[in-house]
């Protein structure tokens, strides 16, 4: 054991009450420049909440690193922010959103689907902040929301895999049957089916966002049936590692995940969240904000497929290469017909594209997905 | 059948850090103490025998050093149940919530990191053999300590003196002390062996399984060892099949998913806890078996002189 694990150790046993108590902090803001100016706006003020620890190379990290990088290109002078991590959904959230209001931040940042009830509330009651909710659909005067196309980051994914595997069989680790991970399902077997049409994909759902164990387990039986690319919408690295062990392949979610996997890594589908903080800083500091619903996705750069293995044959970059070109240009779409379930039923007529309500109520397997979509959800 | 072997071997796999911790449990309730803060104790010895493993580069120094941080948490559980008479199950809990709060904090700086490369595990010569071979004999030792442990508990409660002085002490306290035995040093022994044998298991967890630390990872398995100590009816035994039942229920589970075979898995996830309340409803009908096996004294303070 070395010594700064020792030294951890002390200073946890003496700081224990303190972090048990609450898991939050503040970034101080960058010291003043020496000749002061008094014509100078005051600093927008903003808040993020985090579902998760900061840490965790996933979904809160990739928020995280939206808000450091945009602070970093709008400015440090011009924008303050600070952060309460490991929010749980539900009444407590309610609660640190009202605090945050209470601190003077103007604009706050909701990055998780849960806190919708607990957001809505506290806009309404506070007219003259600007909130912002990811992954919602409500929206009112002072509420807007923002969501990235992960499905396309899939799509990618599924064009890699589909090219890469040996056993026309694909694994996808789930984590809850609702659309969002539903449009991840079809839209990683689809990129697939555009480069190798004899593919098929197996579906296990684990039931939680975070059980590395469980995912591990979920992972195993998928490569013990023959899939030999995993995907994965569960928010730690055992999947693309219980990969990396089997020597199949696989890839990283949320963010750059290749140092966990360096042999199994193919790629990651990563979340860029900075440049639509940029904009919103931006926004609410020049009063040109305003209600909206922001998806995007490739083409904007908040979805990505980042890192791809230095290993993947020249054929397969240029796939890569080409698919990712067709989602910018919009030549090339998802969700677009003709496209059936895997029962036989069409579920989009030819040369129709999905809107978002389509995608909103995706409760199927696509053609290539074995199995059901479990119900009761 | 390849497949087969493969689930047999998941099978035992997941059932490993569950016989283990529900085995250091079985001791601590064979001694009268219920420990709830096996969840806990399964958090910190999973960091600490990452970070052992981690910092050290052994994954044998990082059991040890998982079994040195069970037992450490189990001795603070022990000095206050059994020298302070606090509330066992309060306790416990307190030790559970401590245990998810500390391992996060001192584990924040080896989120990310990851162990060097494990080579594979093969049993000479068996692991050759034609379906046994994939199913049994490719495992981690710590599959095969397992096995081992469980014997050599039922053969120290059942065949040793010491071993009979222990489950004396979960009946009747008063009694051994009447005889002359020092009870409280004796809980506090196998209430401190058990956190050890967790710590085995939490290591495994964090170093083998699945070899990552993050907050959390234990994902409740901590509970369904306790669970597995009723559903064993407080046999060593019993507490092995159980185990592998637990974790085939759930590797099954999860093979038929990837066959395309549709289990409701919310169902199978809820099962250890059914079965475990069955055989409780089971066990209480019949006051022999709760009699022959569960100790009497299970979860009362002992207060000398009483």
């Amino acid at each position: 054991m070395n010594r700064s694990f020792t030294r951890r150790i002390a200073l946890g046993a003496l700081l224990l009450g303190a972090t048990l108590a609450a898991c939050s902090k503040k970034e101080a803001p960058p010291a003043p420049a020496a000749a002061p100016a008094p014509a100078k706006p005051e600093p927008l003020k903003a808040a993020f909440i985090y579902v998760g620890p900061v840490g965790d190379a996933g979904w809160s990290y990739s928020h995280d690193l939206g808000r450091r990088t945009a602070v970093e290109k709008f400015g440090a002078d011009k924008v303050t922010t600070i952060f309460v991590e490991k929010v749980p959904e539900g009444p407590d959230a309610e609660r640190v959103l009202r605090d945050l209001v209470a601190q003077g931040n103007k604009l706050v940042f909701a990055t998780s689907f849960g806190f919708m009830e607990s957001i809505v509330k506290v806009a309404k009651d506070n007219p003259e902040v600007r909130f912002e909710h990811a992954t919602g659909y409500k929206t009112s005067d002072n509420l807007r929301v923002y969501e990235a196309k992960f499905y396309e980051g899939a799509y990618l994914a599924g064009v890699v895999a589909g090219k890469m595997t040996k056993t026309n069989t694909l694994g996808f680790v789930g984590s809850f049957p609702i659309p969002e991970v539903l449009r991840n399902i079809n839209a990683y077997t689809l990129g697939a089916q555009s480069v190798n049409p004899k593919v098929k994909t197996r579906v296990v759902w684990v039931n939680s966002w975070f059980d590395p164990p469980k995912e591990t387990e979920a992972a195993q039986s998928l490569l013990n049936q023959g899939a030999d690319v995993l995907l994965q919408n569960t928010d730690s690295t055992a999947v693309l590692q219980a990969a990396e062990r089997n020597g199949k392949l696989g890839f990283g979610w949320d963010s750059d995940m290749s140092a966990f996997a360096p042999k199994a890594h193919l790629g990651s589908v990563a979340l860029n969240w900075a440049g639509y903080y940029e904009k919103s800083f931006r926004e609410a500091s020049d009063a040109t904000w305003k209600t909206e619903v922001t998806k995007w996705g490739v083409k904007e750069g908040m979805i990505d497929f980042v890192k791809p293995a230095s290993f993947l044959p020249a054929d397969v970059q240029q796939a890569l290469e080409t698919a990712r070109e067709g989602l910018k240009t919009g030549a090339v779409a998802v969700f677009k017909g003709p496209l059936v379930d895997n029962a036989g039923k069409e579920v989009l007529a030819k040369d129709a594209v999905a809107d978002d309500a389509w995608k909103g109520a995706i409760n199927f397997y696509v053609k290539g997905v074995e199995g059901k979509v479990p119900s009761g959800n | 059948m390849n497949e087969l072997a493969l689930l047999i071997a998941a099978t035992l796999a997941a059932g490993t850090p569950l016989a283990i911790a529900g085995l250091g449990l079985l001791l601590n309730e064979r001694a009268g103490v219920v420990n709830l803060g096996a969840e806990g104790m399964l958090l910190v010895s999973a960091v600490a025998g990452f970070a052992a493993a981690h910092d050290g580069g052994s994954e044998w120094f990082g059991f040890v050093a998982g079994a040195a941080g069970g037992a450490a948490v189990a001795a603070v559980f022990g000095w206050l149940v059994v020298w302070l008479n606090t509330n066992q199950y309060a306790t416990g809990l307190a030790v559970s919530l401590f245990g998810s709060g500390f391992s996060a904090f001192v584990g924040i700086g080896y989120v990310g990191k990851q162990l060097g490369e494990q080579p594979p595990h093969r049993v000479p010569f068996l692991a050759d053999v034609p379906f046994l071979g994939p199913a049994l004999f490719r495992h981690h030792p710590v599959v095969y300590l397992a096995i081992a442990l469980v014997a050599a508990a039922a053969w120290f409660l059942y065949r040793t003196r010491a071993g009979l002085l222990l489950r004396a002490i979960g009946e009747s306290p008063q009694s051994a002390h009447a005889l002359g035995y020092g009870v409280r040093r004796i809980r506090f022994a196998a209430v401190v062996t058990g956190g050890a044998l967790c710590g085995i298991a939490g290591a495994y967890l964090s170093v083998v399984y699945t070899p990552l630390w993050v907050e959390g990872m234990v994902a409740g398995r901590g509970w369904i060892a306790l669970a597995l100590t009723v559903f064993a009816t407080w046999r060593p035994g019993r507490i092995l099949l159980g185990a592998y039942l637990f974790g085939g229920v759930t590797m099954l589970q999860l093979h038929l998913q990837a066959r395309g075979v549709h289990v409701p898995s919310q169902f199978m996830a809820m099962l250890p806890y059914v079965s475990t309340i069955v055989v409780l409803a089971i066990i209480s009908r019949n006051p022999l078996w709760i009699r022959l096996n569960m100790p009497a004294s299970l979860g009362k303070p002992f207060f000398p002189g009483a």
